[in-house]
C-alpha cells in the first residue's frame, strides 16, 4: 500500500495520526529550542492538565506539592547541548535535569529525548531504554519531545529487523516502541490522552 | 466471573443481561464500530495470507514448547533473570507469593494479565497479605467494584461515567465531577503514589522471544512501563503458549495483534525487556526480575490434534467484538474468566468442565469468530466440540439422546413427521401453529412456527420430476428436512428454475437430515451416522453437483462432513468427493447455469437480503446471491448488519428463545428500515425465523427463498 510512498512523509502522516505533534527542524539547537519553547508556553499553572486541579485524595494531593516549580528532564543529552539547554532554561526560571528522576515522580513537564529509529508505517519511534533514568524522563513527563533523525527512518518494523534483534538481544536492555500518547479508552470507550503516561508527544523530525 | 450451576440459573443471569440497558448500548456500539475500523485498519494488508502465517508459526512453536522453553529460560538466566515453570495455577501462585515474600515486599502493582486473572493471582496475594493494585484503567475500576472483566481488551465497557464518577468519589472522598477526562486525570493522579511506594510490580507479556531472551509487553496506557520500571522487584507472568522463536515472528503478531482488537494500526507502547535493567530502588542498583511461565493445561493442550490450535489465540478478542451472542449479554456471561469464543473454549480447560458446561451451549454457530479470527481458530467447531465431550463426560440428556436416536434411523424420523403432522391439525390455522401447547410454547412467543406441510416434497417428487433432454448437468437435490416437510415449495420453486435451464435433477429417497442438529446437541456418533447415510443416497460418482438450498445443510455437508469422516480411512476418498461436488443454491444458478438478466422478467419489486451465516461465512458466498436479485430484475436495497445472525441456530432458538428474540428484532428492524417488499434469503431455518418473527409482529413485509423469488422472476 505505502508502497513509494517517502518513508519521511509517511511517518509524519502515521504519527499524527495518533495524535502526536510533528515538526521539522534543521538542527539540534533548534530541537532544543523547540523543548523550551513549548515549556514556557505551558499554562502557569503547568499541573492543570495531568490531574492536580482535581479533587484529589490525601494522598494524590500529596504528590501533586512536590512539584514546585516548571521541569525539563533531559537524560542523554551530549554535554553541550545539555548545557545549551540549561543556561536558557535557567533564565527561563525552569529546572533542568539529566538525572535523579527519582525525585521528581511528582511530574516533570517536558521529558525531552533522542529517538533511535522510527518506522514510518505506524509512526512508531524507538528509543534505546537502557538507562532508567531516560524511562523514567519518557514515563512521568507531562509532554515528551523527541527528536528523530530523519535518516533513521525505516518504512516497516521488517525493515529494521535486524537493528531489532541486535538491541533487544543486549542483555540488560529495555527497549521502547512509542506510537502517539499514553491512551486510554476505558471509559465508555470514549479516547482521553494521558492515563499514565505522557499526554502529548511532539516529534521532531531532524534533518541530517 | 459466570456462576451459574445449571441451565436454568444460567438462562435467568441471561435474562438479567438482557435487561441491563447501558451494557446493550455499550456493546451495541462498539459492534457497530469495530466492522468497519478492523477494515481501515488492515486495507491494502494480506489479512489472510498473515493469519495464514500466524497460525502455522504458532503451530510449530507449541509442537516445541519445552524446547523453546527450556532455551528462553537458559538465555534469560544468563542475564540473572529467574525463570520459574508453574505447572498449576496454584503453583504458579505459590512461586509468585514466595517471590514476594522473600524480598520483603508490603505493595504490589499490577499491569493488566489475563494469566494473572487466570490463576486468580490477586486473591491469592491478598490473602497472603498484600496489598495489590491494578493500575489499567478498566482493571482498577472493576478491582474497586470488586467485579471481573467484561472483554479482555475493554474490561469496563459494562459501565457508565455516571457509575465511575460515583465511584471515584468514593475512593478519594472527593465529590468527582462525570467527565470522563477529569475522570482519567484523577486516575492518573490517583494511582500514581502507587507506582511510587509499590516494591513489586506484576505485569503479563505478550511474547517471550527464545532467540533475544526478551520479552515483549503491549500496552495503550503505559501502566506496563511504570510497573516494570519504579518498584525494585518485575514479576512477569505469562502462559507457555507465549514463546516464540524468533523477534520476527513477535512483529508479525504486533501486526495484527491492535489491528484485530480494536483497529489500531499499533498500540501506543511495545516494550521489550531484557534481563536485569538498572533500577535505584534496589539495593544493588539492578532490578530483581522474575519471569514465570503458567502450564495450567497448556503442554496437554499442544499435544492434542484437534485442540493444540487453541495454543495459537494472541487474546485480540476479536472474537468476542463479532460474537452476536456476546453482544447481547456481555463478558459475565460468556466466559468464565476469558470471554467470548475462545473464553468458551479456555474456560473448559482452565476452569474445568463444570465452569463451562452451560457456557458452550450458548454458542448459536453463526462462524463469525471463525471468520475474523487473528491466528485462524476453527473456534466454532471446537465449541461444539466441547460440548461433546462434556456430554460424554456427564451423560447425555434424555431429548439429545432420543434426538440422535431418531435422527439415526430415517424412516422412524419420517414416520414420526407424518404423525406430528396429523397431531398438529387442532392447532394450526393458515400455515402457522397458532396454539401451541403450552408446555412447547413457553417462551417461544415471539415468532410463530410454520405448520408441517400437507405433503412432504418427496411424496411430490415424482409427480413434478422433470424430463430434460440432453442435459448439461446431472444434479443430485439434496432437500434438508426444513425444505422436505415444512417448505416444499422452496424445492418446487428450485426445480422450476434449475430444470428449465438443462439441469437433470435427481431426489434420492433415502436421503435424511443432514445431522447438523445433533452436532449441535452434542452427538458426534449420531452426526456421523446420519452423514454416511447420506453419502451413500447421493453417491458423488452419479452426480456432477450436490445441489441444496438450505445454506445449513450447505456448510454441513461440504465442511462437516469432512471433520466427520475425514479421518476415517474407509470414507475419506467418498467424503472428499462428496464435499467437493456440494453447491449452495444461489451459486449453482449464477456460478455454474451462468444465468442472465435475459433470462428474467422486469420490474420484480424490491428486496432486501439477509446472509445466512453458514452461507456468507461458513461456504464464503458473498457475491453470488446478490448478483442473481438485481440480475433478475430486482430492485435489491443492501440492509445494515445484513451478515449478522438472525439468531435461529436450530435448537439454539428453542434452548434459548430470549436471545434468539433479540437477534431476530434486531434483523427485522434493519430489514424493514430498507422500505423494501421482500426479505430475501437463502436458507430454509431462516426462512422459518424471519417470516415467523414478520407474522407476529404483524408486518407487511415477506419472506421468500431466493428460489421462490427467482421463481417468480423466471421467463
Ligand atoms: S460461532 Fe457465533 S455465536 Fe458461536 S462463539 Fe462464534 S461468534 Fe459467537
Ligand atoms: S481466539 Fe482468535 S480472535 Fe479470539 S482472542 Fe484469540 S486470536 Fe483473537
Amino acid at each position: 500500500m505505502n508502497e513509494n510512498r517517502n518513508p519521511v512523509e509517511l511517518f509524519e502522516e502515521k504519527a499524527k495520526a495518533v495524535s502526536a505533534v510533528v515538526s521539522k527542524v534543521a538542527s539540534m539547537r533548534e530541537a532544543v529550542a523547540y523543548a523550551l519553547d513549548v515549556c514556557d508556553k505551558k499554562q502557569a499553572c503547568q499541573l492543570l492538565v495531568s490531574g492536580c486541579s482535581e479533587p484529589l485524595s490525601e494522598k494524590g494531593q500529596a504528590l501533586c506539592e512536590t512539584k514546585q516549580q516548571k521541569v525539563i528532564a533531559a537524560p542523554g543529552l551530549s554535554p553541550e547541548f545539555f548545557a545549551d539547554l540549561e543556561g536558557s532554561a535557567r533564565e527561563r526560571g525552569i529546572l533542568c535535569i539529566e538525572k535523579g528522576m527519582r525525585d521528581h515522580l511528582g511530574g516533570v513537564d517536558i521529558g525531552f529525548t533522542l529517538a533511535d529509529f522510527g518506522i514510518a508505517e505506524t509512526g512508531t519511534l524507538v528509543i534505546i531504554s537502557n538507562s532508567e533514568e531516560l524511562r523514567l524522563a519518557t514515563m512521568i513527563a507531562e509532554f515528551h519531545v523527541a527528536v528523530l533523525p530523519q535518516s533513521k527512518i525505516r518504512e516497516t518494523s521488517r525493515d529494521l529487523e535486524a537493528e531489532l534483534v541486535a538491541l533487544t538481544s543486549v542483555q540488560p536492555s529495555y527497549t521502547a516502541f512509542v506510537t502517539g500518547a499514553s491512551r486510554t479508552a476505558d471509559i465508555e470507550r470514549v479516547l482521553a490522552l494521558g492515563v499514565h503516561g505522557p499526554l502529548e508527544l511532539h516529534i521532531l523530525l531532524l534533518e541530517d | 466471573m459466570q456462576q451459574a450451576k445449571n441451565l436454568k440459573e444460567y438462562r435467568a443471569e441471561l435474562r438479567e443481561a438482557l435487561g441491563d440497558e447501558f451494557l446493550r448500548q455499550a456493546m451495541d456500539k462498539f459492534a457497530r464500530f469495530y466492522p468497519g475500523a478492523r477494515a481501515r485498519a488492515f486495507a491494502g494488508m494480506d489479512v489472510d495470507g498473515l493469519i495464514r502465517e500466524i497460525a502455522e508459526a504458532k503451530d510449530k512453536a507449541a509442537a516445541r514448547m519445552d524446547e523453546l522453553y527450556e532455551q528462553f529460560k537458559a538465555k534469560a538466566e544468563a542475564a540473572g533473570v529467574k525463570v520459574h515453570l508453574a505447572r498449576t495455577a496454584r503453583e504458579a501462585n505459590e512461586i509468585i507469593a514466595a517471590i514476594a515474600k522473600e524480598n520483603g515486599v508490603k505493595y504490589v502493582v499490577k499491569s493488566k494479565s489475563m494469566t494473572a486473572e487466570e490463576i486468580h493471582l490477586n486473591d491469592h496475594l491478598e490473602a497472603e497479605g498484600y496489598e495489590v493494585t491494578e493500575t489499567d484503567l478498566g482493571e482498577w475500576i472493576i478491582q474497586l467494584r470488586g467485579e471481573g472483566p467484561t472483554h479482555m481488551v475493554m474490561p469496563a465497557i459494562h459501565l457508565s461515567r455516571y457509575q465511575v464518577a460515583d465511584l471515584f468519589s468514593e475512593v478519594t472522598k472527593q465529590k468527582q465531577e462525570v467527565d470522563i477526562e477529569k475522570l482519567v486525570k484523577v486516575a492518573r493522579r490517583e494511582l500514581r503514589p502507587r507506582y511510587i511506594e509499590a516494591d513489586m510490580g506484576v505485569s503479563g507479556a505478550n511474547m517471550a522471544v527464545v532467540e533475544t531472551g526478551a520479552i515483549g509487553i503491549v500496552t495503550n496506557e503505559g501502566n506496563a512501563r511504570l510497573v516494570t520500571t519504579l518498584p525494585r522487584v518485575h514479576v512477569a507472568l505469562m502462559g507457555l503458549d507465549k514463546l516464540t522463536p524468533t523477534l520476527a515472528e513477535g512483529l508479525r503478531v504486533l501486526r495484527v495483534l491492535p489491528r484485530n482488537a480494536t483497529g489500531q494500526a499499533i498500540s501506543s507502547y511495545v516494550t521489550w525487556i531484557n534481563g536485569r535493567n538498572e533500577c535505584a530502588a534496589s539495593p544493588d542498583g539492578k532490578k530483581i526480575m522474575h519471569i514465570v511461565f503458567l502450564d495450567n493445561g497448556r503442554s496437554a493442550l499442544a499435544r492434542d490434534p484437534l485442540f493444540s490450535q487453541v495454543l495459537r489465540c494472541v487474546r485480540c478478542g476479536a472474537c468476542a467484538n463479532v460474537c452476536p451472542v456476546y453482544r447481547l449479554v456481555g463478558g459475565h456471561r460468556y466466559g468464565h474468566i476469558y470471554i467470548g469464543a475462545i473464553g468458551l473454549i479456555l474456560t473448559y480447560f482452565f476452569h474445568g468442565r463444570d465452569k463451562a458446561k452451560n457456557l458452550v451451549q450458548n454458542c448459536i454457530n453463526c462462524g463469525a469468530c471463525k471468520a475474523v479470527c487473528a491466528a485462524g481458530i476453527d473456534l466454532p467447531t471446537l465449541i461444539k466440540e466441547i460440548h461433546a465431550r462434556i456430554l460424554d463426560e456427564e451423560g447425555h440428556s434424555a431429548p439429545s439422546t432420543l434426538l440422535a436416536a431418531v435422527l439415526k434411523n430415517r424412516k422412524l424420523f419420517h414416520s414420526l413427521l407424518r404423525t406430528a403432522k396429523l397431531a398438529q391439525k387442532p392447532v394450526v390455522s393458515g400455515g402457522y401453529i397458532r396454539h401451541l401447547p403450552m408446555l412447547l410454547a413457553k417462551d417461544q412467543g415471539f415468532r410463530v412456527l410454520p405448520a408441517i406441510a400437507a405433503k412432504p416434497f418427496r411424496d411430490l417428487w415424482p409427480r413434478i420430476r422433470p424430463e430434460v433432454k440432453s442435459p448439461r448437468y446431472r444434479v443430485g437435490l439434496f432437500s434438508g428436512c426444513v425444505q422436505d416437510f415444512v417448505y416444499p415449495e422452496q424445492c418446487v420453486a428450485a426445480v422450476n428454475v434449475v430444470a428449465g435451464k438443462g439441469a437433470a435433477l435427481d431426489f434420492p429417497m433415502d436421503q435424511s437430515c443432514c445431522g447438523l442438529p445433533v452436532v449441535m446437541m452434542g452427538e458426534i456418533a449420531a452426526a456421523r451416522d446420519v452423514a454416511k447415510q447420506n453419502i451413500r443416497a447421493l453417491d458423488p460418482g452419479k452426480y456432477d453437483y450436490i445441489l441444496t438450498l438450505c445454506a445449513s445443510c450447505a456448510s454441513h455437508l461440504k465442511h462437516g462432513y469432512l471433520k466427520l469422516l475425514g479421518d476415517d480411512p474407509a470414507w475419506a476418498v467418498k467424503v472428499r468427493q462428496f464435499a467437493d461436488k456440494v453447491i449452495d443454491f444461489s451459486s449453482f444458478v449464477h456460478d455454474v447455469l451462468k444465468l442472465t438478466p435475459e433470462d428474467f422478467r422486469k420490474d420484480g419489486g424490491s428486496v432486501t437480503y439477509h446472509a445466512p451465516c453458514h452461507l456468507c461465512r461458513g461456504l464464503g458466498v458473498k457475491d453470488a446471491p446478490r448478483d442473481l436479485m438485481r440480475d433478475a430484475g430486482l430492485d435489491y436495497k443492501p440492509s445494515e448488519e445484513e451478515e449478522v445472525c438472525c439468531g435461529f441456530g436450530g435448537t439454539f432458538s428453542m434452548k434459548f428463545p430470549e436471545l434468539s428474540a433479540e437477534l431476530l428484532a434486531k434483523k427485522l428492524d434493519h430489514a424493514e428500515a430498507t422500505g423494501a417488499q421482500t426479505l430475501v434469503t437463502d436458507c430454509p431455518g431462516c426462512v422459518m425465523q424471519l417470516r415467523g418473527g414478520l407474522e407476529k409482529k404483524g408486518s407487511p413485509m415477506r419472506v421468500k427463498h431466493m428460489a421462490e423469488i427467482l421463481a417468480q422472476q423466471i421467463k
